[in-house]
């Protein structure tokens, strides 16, 4: 177990320092989940009212949009150079791998949700009206998507179609969570009474069965 | 000891027999060079010998562990360089030392320490150090690289095609980091196909040609 | 049942079970579209004349692609994919595309075939929050997925195993999605069960169940050639590598005469 946590920080903690110094999601996540934020004001017709609505659902979008570019990126750190091999050589166990890149993925996301938070306050006027649950239901939002995520990227790694393949196979797995975060999120910024918290159970239930299953099927994975 | 064993060891990718029955034995302290043209198996054959691959039929040990049940074992114990660095381009030359170091099993103390001795064994230049990798040429890269290998002190290399790309200084750094892992009992094996470049090293030279490894006689 | 190698895909009981199944379909029609009576019911305040009308037929196609399409094939795609990752062997991973290919088919038919239905009886072509529609839709994508990851793997193994876990992770998703959708918007224009409403000696009743027989024939006879389609390029492939091998041990051969 120590062994394992050691294998599981230490894989996250040089996901983490490698997008420190690259800047990817900084200089290049960032704003594109911020230009998708200006898009959706466009599409819409620059009607604050309207973009307040729906924001909880335009959120979400960005953030998947933007997870969709961060597993890309998680992927290719270990194919490029073909680091895999040297962690398999090393003895390290895929479920710590797995665990290790979904955490770093994990810090991310959050660290965007905050980012696109402010981005609905300033471009659509919306309030945290309940931040109890905005931190919960963000968390385990990104638990959930983080998690898949990281399956997904392995599932496609390695294919010359990765980048167009990787949408298709991860968006229609996460509709559940885009339905539950979004409505937790509409909880949340008061835009419609709804049963958030329900809804996080729901998000929770979704992060628990993906993390099993992602654990397991990763291992089958990585031992091709 | 034998270090390597395989008896009509049979290796597929897809549905392809990248080795067709290989028979080799490779003893204690030995440099292996493996030749033969592109697609002969000789990549193959090095990641057999890594625990990397599954064997498809025959038999085979590797230090003493079996090649069909004991793969995380033999994993654990050699190291393999191969056609690509291995390394995070990101990080600099130390954390990449480091980070291997750690990610096999070393504590935080341990691993520092032995990173630093690895450098300074392999030349990395010192003012090199806190540039990532990226920036490095390919002579620096590949001495990171084996110098991220060292830190497990494993006792089986394999080496594919570790001259390739490097200057006239490059190849010799190598070299004679080969010498000193044979002078303290390990055991090299190299693939090439360009047999003058290991000739110095006077190796036991073995043809690998579809799939099947072949001792040459006249060595 | 399955196995057999003589470069075609029928023999003589998928082709009775072939021929079963066209008579079948045939007599379905006829009696969809012109022994039973078109849905038409009095409003018991009114006295207008309400219902259906002749819509209803395509309920006698679209409940047994129901059945089949999101229900069955995945369900039988999961179970051969864990078949799969359990005995890592090809039939499973062969049944597993079969039922999943058929089963996007019925799908993708069921979508478009109830959107036809729903434009006269439901008045719209789509219903978004529609628990089944919405579902099926969602599953139908799955599916499709995992037939683009199979047609990218060209490394057979990674292939079985890479589609495998799609599959599994899919139909554990299921019943999630299906959840999620009923959460949603917490409404559903499709009937609880139309079945309680008909009597047994109904012919629209007897028409439904012809229909859910006719169409898992059908469904078995496709997934049976389909399954021995990929058996096929299966063998081709094996007997591929054979070749290969010999090739291989000839060439090391000629080597060896050129060395000694």
């Amino acid at each position: 177990m120590k062994q394992f946590m050691h294998d599981l920080l230490l894989v996250a903690k040089k996901d983490l320092r490698i997008e420190i110094r690259s800047r990817v999601i900084i200089n290049q996540v960032v704003p594109f989940a911020i230009l998708v934020l200006v898009l959706f004001g466009f599409a819409l017709d620059a009607d604050q009212k309207t973009l307040r609505t729906f924001s909880p659902g335009l959120f979400w979008i960005a953030v998947l949009l933007s997870l969709l570019l961060a597993i890309q990126r998680s992927v290719s750190l270990e194919t490029v150079n073909d680091s895999l091999t040297g962690l398999k050589l090393a003895g390290l166990s895929p479920v710590a791998i797995f665990f290790g890149k979904s955490i770093a993925i994990f810090t991310q996301i959050v660290f965007l949700e905050l980012l696109l938070t402010g981005g609905i306050i300033i471009f659509y006027g919306s309030v945290i009206e309940d931040p109890a649950l905005w931190v919960v239901a963000g968390l385990v939002t990104a638990l959930a998507v983080s998690v898949t995520g990281t399956l997904y990227g392995a599932l496609a790694s390695g294919l010359e179609v990765r980048e167009t393949l990787l949408p298709i196979l991860l968006l229609p797995v996460l509709a559940p969570v885009l339905i539950g975060a979004t409505k937790a999120y509409s909880g949340a910024l008061g835009e419609t009474v709804s049963n958030g918290w329900q809804w996080t159970g729901l998000l929770s239930l979704f992060a628990l069965i993906a993390a099993t299953l992602g654990s397991l099927a990763y291992g089958v994975l990585v031992e091709e | 000891m034998n270090v390597i064993e395989l008896r009509g060891a049979m290796v597929f990718l897809g549905r392809f027999p990248a080795l067709a029955g290989v028979n080799l034995t490779v003893e204690s302290g030995e440099i292996v060079a493996l030749q033969g043209a592109n697609g002969a198996g000789k990549t193959t054959l090095l990641k057999l010998c890594a625990g990397l691959l599954p064997l498809g039929s025959g038999s085979g040990k590797v230090l003493g562990h079996d090649l069909f049940t004991e793969q995380q074992s033999i994993r654990r114990s050699v190291a393999m360089l191969g056609h690509t660095s291995g390394l995070y381009e990101d990080l600099t030359a130390r954390e990449n030392v480091i980070f291997w170091a750690q990610a096999s099993g070393l504590d935080k103390a341990t691993a520092h320490e032995r990173a630093e001795n690895a450098i300074r064994r392999m030349g990395v230049e010192e003012r090199l150090l806190s540039l990532p990798v990226s920036r490095l040429s390919a002579g620096q890269k590949r001495r990171t690289s084996l110098a991220s290998l060292t830190v497990r002190r494993p006792e089986l290399w394999l080496l594919d095609e570790p001259h390739s790309g490097l200057d006239q200084d490059g190849r010799e750094a190598i070299d004679s980091f080969i010498k000193e892992v044979v002078g303290v009992g390990g055991t090299v094996i190299i693939a090439s196909h360009e047999l003058d470049r290991v000739s110095s090293l006077s190796p036991r030279v073995i043809t690998v040609a579809g799939g099947i490894a072949l001792e040459n006689e006249d060595q | 049942m399955f196995k057999q190698n003589q470069g075609v895909t029928s023999s003589p009981k998928s082709r009775l079970l072939g021929f079963a199944t066209l008579l079948g379909l045939i007599t379905l029609f006829v009696f969809a579209f012109f022994l039973t009576d078109p849905d038409v019911r009095l409003h018991p305040t009114t006295g207008e004349e309400i219902g259906q009308f002749d819509a209803v037929r395509l309920l006698y196609l679209h409940v047994p692609m129901a059945i089949i399409g999101p229900y069955l094939a995945p369900l039988v795609g999961a179970v051969a994919s864990v078949g799969y990752l359990i005995k890592r062997t090809p039939w499973w991973d062969v049944t597993a595309h079969a039922a999943i290919e058929v089963g996007a088919i019925f799908c993708g038919l069921v979508l478009v075939q109830g959107s036809i239905w729903g434009r006269p009886v439901w008045n719209t072509w789509w219903e978004w929050g529609d628990v089944r529609i919405m579902t099926t839709l969602i599953l139908f994508l799955m599916l499709l997925s995992y037939l683009a990851l199979r047609r990218v793997v060209a490394d057979e193994h990674k292939q079985a195993r890479r589609s495998a876990i799609v599959a599994l992770v899919a139909a554990v998703n299921l019943p999630i999605i299906n959840r999620s959708v009923e959460w949603w918007e917490s409404r559903t224009l499709h009937q609880k069960s139309t079945l309680s409403e008909l009597k047994i000696e109904d012919l629209t009743f007897f028409t439904l169940m012809m229909g859910i027989v006719v169409f898992l024939m059908l469904f078995t006879w496709l997934v049976l050639h389909r399954f021995r389609l990929g058996w096929l390029e299966k063998e081709s492939l094996k007997q591929e590598a054979l070749t290969a091998i010999e090739e291989r041990r000839a060439e090391a051969a000629t080597n060896e005469e050129e060395t000694s």
